[in-house]
């Protein structure tokens, strides 16, 4: 009948299953409404976009300087420097055609100011075994309030196209007790 | 007959169903849908390729043809199969549905040719090899100024279409070839091509700058972050163009397989405004874990300001199906809660095909778009295989099994050729539709595994860092790779048996088309009075909603137990 023309008095309210229905899917929209503001507040995993323009150079300055100051070693599979900040401090992680450097040892349960920034294109912040993902944009300092919950080492992957080599684009995160 | 506002020589009379056939809008339905079918086909050959590369024991391509690949999947599947189909699905609604001639000629061929001439020239531009962006393009990632002239030129031709579209409602109305309201399916199709316009105009102020900057990047400045969101204002509205346009073709498929009428028009009819105003919002599920944007924004946006839209969906889903069941009681098959559904047409693939694009859409792609879009779960799922394991139940087991299942009446009445092979024909959309679930599943699971969309080795090109994804992520792509395969083979029986048809087929023009089930190719519609009992399309959409609620929460679980991040 819907290729056809309706009655005149098609313009009325719904009744039986169909009504119920109806308000049953209303009152699910509004439970799932209601549980993203709540898990601001209430939940621990949020995505709160805090992010401040930077020029690609003057990122790559702020690296270089943050490496220098926290450097406790290097990598010998990819001759990428390791860092070890301090519980609570800004750590830069630079993201390039096709690295993330430097690789980054952090404290459990300590909190961290981690900030995400690319030189070129936009990539990918995918870690990993855990499946947490983030944008990183040229441009745009993006910075996560990190706490890790778990102790291990924490491949880093890039899941934003970027290029030829982007399936060999890697970096790591390691959390010791 | 009612000739409408058609001038002589102007129409023919359908001979399945009485309605008048517009010839201008008949020839253009069929050189739309033609060029549908043709990209369908470069489609479905990227398709296999990528199926087979991604599938780990396979790993057939090498990078540059993977990302290749699938730069030509995206925009001949996702933009130039749907547009064009979706323009030859207007210009039915607006003429043979409302009894009206075609408002122009000249813009149906500008249109066309627009639109094709565009889409040559993106995938010729893609085939030179520097235009290696994928659909997204995302900048700085550049591509030939070719690449986006072309999708300029199908936007532009897209957008003449739409308009061509709007004019004709407009002299149907001004001729009095309808009265009062017009039907359902016209209606959808009206919603969607005002989704398109708003979508269009997303395309044009995206993708103008971004040609410019193509030429010459210092002439104009691009912020990526800004690019993101303009960019999805045409990339994810235009994919509610589709449901708008398939759920369009589910009212009419139920009316013309089973003699379905909608219980109540003002709820259908509701939950297609409802789709106009909020859909939009839901571009948003795109930049939920971007920079810049911050979390009122992302939990407003990606709420579709509370979940409206979605509310739409759901009343679809229970609208459709209980439009169904009300007819075949009305018909006789009253046995217990379920014996109109086991009684239905399976048989008819313009039935089988419409039934299983609405359970694959619903249970599919429904249920995960929405956990996925969830602002703070898809720090979960964000640019891994779980998003395109999502659209490829929404877009291909929905939008593309619905079309098909359409196709299986437009050739017969609109083409007036008979198909060859019925029985290939009856099981063609189980094939393409299980194959595609499989698929789907496949990269779903393997994507909660972690493993990223858009990559080409999940074994990570012997990186010292990171060797790899484990057994499990290995075993879902395998599954990946099969269901793929087997959906191709659905896909590539599709395009042989309308092509056959099409160009070898039987003449049926001066008789009705064969039935595909029973005596007359078109149940006749049951009356406005039929008593409306939907017991069991009341317990499908119970099951619907318990596996949505246990899907939404086990996600909410599991984001509970990664780090902690703000």
């Amino acid at each position: 009948m819907s290729i056809y023309q309706p009655p005149a008095d098609w313009f009325k309210a719904p009744t039986g299953s169909e009504r119920t229905w109806v308000g049953i899917a209303l009152v699910w929209c509004i439970v799932m409404s209601i549980m993203m503001p709540l898990w601001h507040f209430k939940g621990k995993q949020n995505s709160s976009g805090e992010a401040y323009r930077v020029e690609p150079m003057d990122y790559a300055k702020r690296v270089m300087e943050f490496i220098a100051a926290n450097q406790v070693g290097v990598d010998e599979g990819t001759m990428r420097p390791i860092v070890a900040p301090a519980p609570g401090s800004d750590v830069y992680l630079q993201a390039q055609m096709w690295q993330y450097t430097p690789i980054i040892k952090l404290k459990l349960n300590q909190e961290y100011r981690l900030h995400l920034s690319s030189l070129d294109l936009q990539h990918g912040f995918s870690l990993q075994p855990l499946n947490m993902n983030f944008q990183i944009l040229p441009g745009w300092d993006h910075v996560l309030t990190i706490t890790p919950t778990s102790t291990g080492t924490f491949p880093i992957i890039c899941n934003e196209f970027c290029g030829i080599g982007h399936h060999g684009m890697t970096g790591q995160i390691i959390v010791e007790e | 007959m009612p000739t409408g506002n058609h001038g002589a020589n102007e129409m023919r009379s359908c001979e399945t169903t009485g309605l008048p056939v517009c010839l201008n809008a008949q020839q253009f339905i069929k050189l739309n849908a033609v060029c549908a079918v043709v990209f369908l086909l470069i489609g479905a050959i990227a398709a296999i390729l990528l199926a087979l590369t991604r599938w780990p024991a396979v790993h057939l391509l090498s990078a540059e043809w993977y990302y290749r690949t699938l730069t030509i999947h995206g925009l001949n599947m996702l933009i130039f199969w749907i547009l064009f189909f979706e323009i030859a699905v207007l210009y039915f609604a607006c003429t043979t549905l409302l009894n009206s001639k075609l408002a122009s000629k000249g813009l149906a061929w500008a249109s066309w040719l627009l639109m094709l001439i565009g889409a040559i020239t993106v995938d010729v531009f893609i085939l030179r090899g520097k235009s290696d962006v994928l659909l997204t393009s995302y900048v700085p990632l550049k591509a030939e100024p070719g690449f986006y002239l072309g999708i300029i030129l199908v936007a532009v031709g897209a957008l003449l279409g739409v308009i061509n579209f709007f004019c004709t409602i407009y002299i149907a109305k001004r001729d009095k070839t309808y009265e009062g309201s017009m039907p359902m399916v016209v209606y959808g199709a009206t919603a969607a091509a005002i989704i398109a316009v708003v979508t269009l105009l997303h395309g044009a102020v995206t993708m103008i700058p971004t040609f410019v900057w193509s030429i010459n990047p210092e002439w104009i400045a691009l912020d990526p972050a800004w690019y993101r969101i303009t960019w999805w204002g045409l990339g994810h509205q235009s994919q509610q163009v589709n449901v708008c346009a398939m759920v369009s073709i589910w009212y009419f498929l139920s009316s013309v397989t089973v003699g379905g009428r909608p219980i109540n028009q003002a709820v259908c009819r509701g939950a297609f405004v409802l789709y106009i105003l909020f859909i939009n919002l839901a571009s948003a599920h795109h930049i939920l874990v971007d920079p810049g944007v911050g979390s009122g924004w992302k939990i407003w946006n990606t709420s579709y300001a509370m979940y409206l839209a979605v509310l739409a969906s759901m009343i679809h889903g229970f609208t459709v199906p209980a439009s169904v069941e009300v007819a075949q009681r009305y018909n006789g098959y009253k046995d217990g809660l379920f014996g109109w559904l086991f009684n239905a047409p399976w048989r008819n693939p313009g039935f089988s095909g419409f039934f299983l694009s609405l359970v694959i859409f619903g249970f599919g792609g429904g249920i995960t778009g929405v956990v996925l879009g969830t602002q703070q779960i898809n720090i979960m799922a964000h640019n891994t295989l779980r998003i395109p394991g999502h659209f490829h139940v929404t877009v291909v087991g929905g939008t593309t099994l619905a079309f098909m299942a359409l196709t299986y009446y437009v050739v017969p009445m609109i083409f007036q050729k008979e198909f060859y092979c019925k029985a290939l024909c009856r099981i063609q959309p189980w094939l393409f539709g299980g194959g595609i679930t499989v698929f789907a599943i496949g990269m779903s699971f393997a994507g909660s595994y972690g493993v990223p969309r858009r990559h080409w080795d999940v074994d990570m090109g012997g990186s010292t860092l990171f060797t790899g994804f484990g057994s499990g992520a290995h075993v879902w792509l395998g599954i990946m790779g099969v269901g793929g395969v087997i959906a191709f083979i659905g896909l590539l029986l599709f395009i042989l048996l309308v092509v056959s048809a099409v160009f070898f087929g039987k003449s049926n023009a001066g008789g009705p088309m064969t039935p595909w089930h029973g005596d007359t190719a078109i149940v006749a519609p049951i009356p406005h009075d039929a008593p409306h009992e939907t017991p069991g399309t009341m317990i499908l959409v119970m099951v619907l909603l318990v596996s949505f609620v246990v899907y939404y929460f086990a996600n909410w679980k599991w984001l509970s137990d990664v780090w902690h991040v703000r």
